[in-house]
């Protein structure tokens, strides 16, 4: 093995690191402007067109384990190489606190797998301290965002409904589809006790809006990723299209450790480690965007330190890393009896809900700040591993004609009679809420440990507080409401203090932002409002780490409305040759 | 070397024992035996995930008197009758043994259960489970197959019993044979164009007039959507 650091010889304009969803627009909107990148992924190539890579319209005896998730943390055939722990990549927890770190080593990131929920944030998230007096607002607004929300929605496609609900905003969106059985009972009984439900918000495209992506199938297997590119994924339609044109360069298997600076602190480049033979190599740019999302970001960022970054690049201030947060989750499910015996059709739409509750309450007469949506789930999907577990608790909610219950557990023909009884009759609610941002949560380099590539790992310091607390509270009194008045039979106990009234583990939502957030003062945050390092002209973050706070609402819109808009303020800037 | 060559030459055979050469991260790999993966372990795999499902292929948990157990058991769980065939016929316990190995939680309780489940034959009939007439088995099994009403020394044999109820009744209904006795009609490129009429008309229920008019029109969907200023299709 080879100790010298090797040069890619090539000098490039910009250098991205990371290919998700920011580094995929960045990469897209960069080269199209004519500038040279260097796009430098973790992971490998990927591309769900391809037959090696495929798992969409799989049938589950084609995996061994019938889709477990021994191997994938989501399931044989979810799209995400990569999961909760990596081999090699260690990360640790600092105080008895809880952070799971769920990261994809692939091109495209955490975009092949995740729900396709495209929500904008309202004019209401860019200004949470004025509304509510905690937390911080963000250094721009709904209006600064809304333009690059719109290209958005044009470029990569997003079907939904025009509600005119303020705090949620239209966009420019694709007809949704018309909800399954299991929805339209849900929307009934929510409806009836004041709770709207409306058309779900999701980037799949149930019409073609340009000749080289296809429209929706309806497999309902988006996290498997699209042979037809009829969902978005950031490699099928960012990364795909912009290497066509020709000005960038992928390297695959590169795990970069940190940026490199000259003597006067602007960036370089950066040196990644090649996981194929270990070596180190050196890329030089003009500019460098870490899109790498917002923990691994911040772990380069902290790694980056120099003679004259020595807390890690741009960070002075030592705010890189704080105000990590996750959105708030926990779930309840039911029985509903009135789908006993359904009858069978093929019912499976797109990838994953076709209806939703935006947040409708105000917080001013409740006991939390910050709201949450509900999404909902059900119906007569295609059985994979843990279909039929629970027959030992649960056939006694099937009763006969004269309403006696099925026995629980047993064997046999009238097993066999009450599974099929019983298929498509669950369902189920995620509340998914918006938490406040704590300087105390944060992560920072383990002093005492490095992965197999040499790296300092992150330590997660994480606790949830009584906002949260009280907010997930609150989802289960209304998904007991909704489910009442659905009639169903509900699951499992309520869950209580003792269980932080089931809030998920922090990180456990994968909404993970905020470790780089952006502000006007350099004391308290790490970039500007165009996402620019106050310490670094050169240097840029265009993942979740921006975030000043994360909305009841899922990032990823938001995360590539941003990267577009300071994508556009770098060409900007290099025009003006200020960078 | 990509990794479609990497994935190539893996499938092929020549390159498995070269990779745990190099990486020496899967020992006990036995080269001598034919290392070609089946199609059916490669089903848009990693290698890493080739080289692991690969191994397992290669061990054996159950004993062959603990399979012949299983078999017998899945199919008193899953028997043949009008409406599908039985548990053995789709495969279940090759899915069970494959479990065994890429799960091995399950591996105490469910050689402790077969053990137990022995002793338990035994001492009823002096003889083993395998070898009871059906009835006789049926006689044990209903000893430990209902977890609301056994006795309190059987709940050994209870647990056991919900675990390889689970592993049967997902191995059975994640099968080919199991799909098509559950109902399940997806799974293909289709056109969702909401539940069908005799459905709602089943259950009263019916789209609203809002919904009809935002919900798409099926027939569009090959159409390239364009917006005016307001966000209205046109």
């Amino acid at each position: 093995m080879s100790f010298q650091i090797k040069e890619q010889d090539k000098k490039y304009d910009v250098c991205i690191v990371g290919s998700g969803a920011g580094g995929g627009m960045a990469a897209k909107i960069l080269s199209e402007a004519g500038l040279s990148v260097a796009l430098l992924e973790a992971g490998g190539d990927y591309d769900p067109a391809e037959e090696e890579y495929r798992t969409q319209l799989r049938w589950p005896w084609e995996s061994p384990r019938r889709g477990a998730n021994t191997q994938r943390a989501f399931g044989d055939f979810d799209a995400a190489w990569g999961g909760w722990e990596i081999e090699g990549e260690p990360y640790t927890r600092k105080d008895g606190t809880r952070f799971d770190w769920f990261r994809s080593r692939m091109l495209g990131g955490r975009t092949n797998h995740w729900g396709r929920i495209s929500l904008r944030f309202g004019p209401h998230d860019f200004k949470r301290k004025d509304v509510d007096g905690l937390g911080d607002n963000w250094p721009i607004s709904y209006d600064d965002v809304k333009p690059y929300y719109d290209k958005v929605d044009k470029l990569i496609g997003v079907f939904g409904s025009k509600e005119g609900i303020y705090n949620e905003p239209d966009g420019f969106f694709l007809p949704p589809p018309k909800p399954r059985l299991h929805e339209l009972f849900i929307k009934k009984a929510a409806t009836s006790v004041k709770i709207p439900v409306i058309p779900s918000r999701l980037s799949i495209l149930t019409r073609r809006i340009n000749e080289e992506r296809s429209f929706c199938f309806f497999c309902a297997q988006c996290n498997r990723g699209c042979q037809v590119y009829g969902d978005f994924s950031s490699s099928t339609c960012l990364v795909k299209p912009a290497m066509e044109k020709g000005k960038v360069d992928l390297y695959t298997f590169a795990m970069v450790r940190e940026v490199i600076t000259d003597e006067n602190g602007m960036a370089k480049g950066v040196i990644y480690i090649d996981k194929t033979d270990l070596s180190e190599y050196k890329v030089s740019a003009r500019a460098i965007v870490l899109a790498a999302s917002a923990c691994e970001t911040a772990r380069i960022m902290l790694n980056s330190k120099s003679k004259y970054h020595p807390n890690g690049i741009s960070n002075s201030s030592g705010v890189i890393g704080h105000y990590l947060h996750d959105s708030t989750g926990t779930d309840r499910m039911g029985i509903l009896p009135q789908l006993f015996d359904r009858p069978r059709y093929n019912e499976d739409g797109v990838g994953g809900l076709h209806v939703y509750t935006p947040w409708w309450l105000d917080n001013k007469k409740l006991d939390f700040p910050r709201g949450y949506h509900i999404e909902y789930w059900g119906g007569m999907g295609m059985p994979s591993y843990g279909f039929g577990f629970g027959m030992d608790t649960m056939r006694s909610y099937l009763k006969d004609e004269f309403g006696a219950p099925s026995p629980n557990g047993g064997y046999g023909k009238g097993l066999k009679d009450d599974i099929r009884r019983m298929y498509g009759a669950r369902i189920g609610m995620s509340g998914r809420g918006e938490s406040i941002p704590q300087y105390d949560n944060y992560c920072e380099l383990d002093p005492n440990t490095v992965d197999k590539y040499g790296i300092p790992v992150l330590r997660f310091h994480y606790k949830w507080t009584d906002y949260e607390r009280k907010q997930s509270k609150h989802m289960h009194d209304t998904f007991e409401e909704i489910l009442t008045s659905l009639g169903a039979i509900i699951i499992g106990q309520k869950p209580g203090p003792e269980t932080e009234y089931g809030l998920a583990a922090p990180g456990r939502i994968i909404h993970e932002v905020g470790t780089t957030r952006m502000g006007n003062d350099p004391k308290s945050s790490v970039l500007n409002s165009y996402a620019q390092a106050h310490e670094c002209k050169n240097l840029f973050v265009v993942d979740g780490g921006s975030f000043v706070s994360q909305a009841d609402k899922n990032p990823t819109w938001t995360i590539l409305a941003l990267s577009w808009r300071t994508s556009d303020y770098i060409i900007d800037q290099f025009k003006k040759q200020n960078i | 070397m990509d990794r479609r060559e990497h994935i190539r030459l893996l499938l092929s055979g020549t390159l498995a024992t070269g990779f745990v050469l190099t990486t020496g991260c899967n020992p006990e790999i036995k080269t001598d035996k034919e290392s070609v993966v089946p199609a059916s372990l490669n089903y848009g795999r990693t290698p890493d995930e080739i080289l692991h499902d690969q191994k397992m292929d290669m061990e054996t948990f159950f004993t062959d008197k603990e399979r012949s157990m299983i078999e017998i058991l899945v199919d008193i769980i899953i028997p043949q009758d009008e409406s599908s065939g039985s548990a053995t016929e789709a495969g279940v316990p090759d899915f069970i043994e494959f479990m065994m190995k890429d799960y091995s939680s399950f591996q105490l309780p469910m050689r402790g259960g077969l053990k137990w489940l022995e002793s338990y034959s035994l001492k009823q009939f002096n003889q083993s489970f395998i070898n009871l007439n059906s009835e006789q088995q049926l006689q044990i099994i209903d000893d430990i197959a209902w977890p609301d009403k056994h006795l309190p020394e059987m709940a050994y044999g209870v647990r056991f019993f919900n675990l390889l109820r689970n592993l049967t009744c997902t191995g059975f209904y994640t099968s080919e044979m199991g799909i098509k006795a559950i109902g399940y009609e997806g799974n293909t490129p289709n056109q969702w164009d909401g539940v069908p009429q005799e459905v709602l008309d089943l259950y009263g229920l019916s789209y609203d007039e809002r919904t009809l008019e935002v919900c798409l029109n099926i027939q569009d969907q090959h159409k390239i959507a364009v917006w005016d200023e307001a966000g209205n299709i046109i």
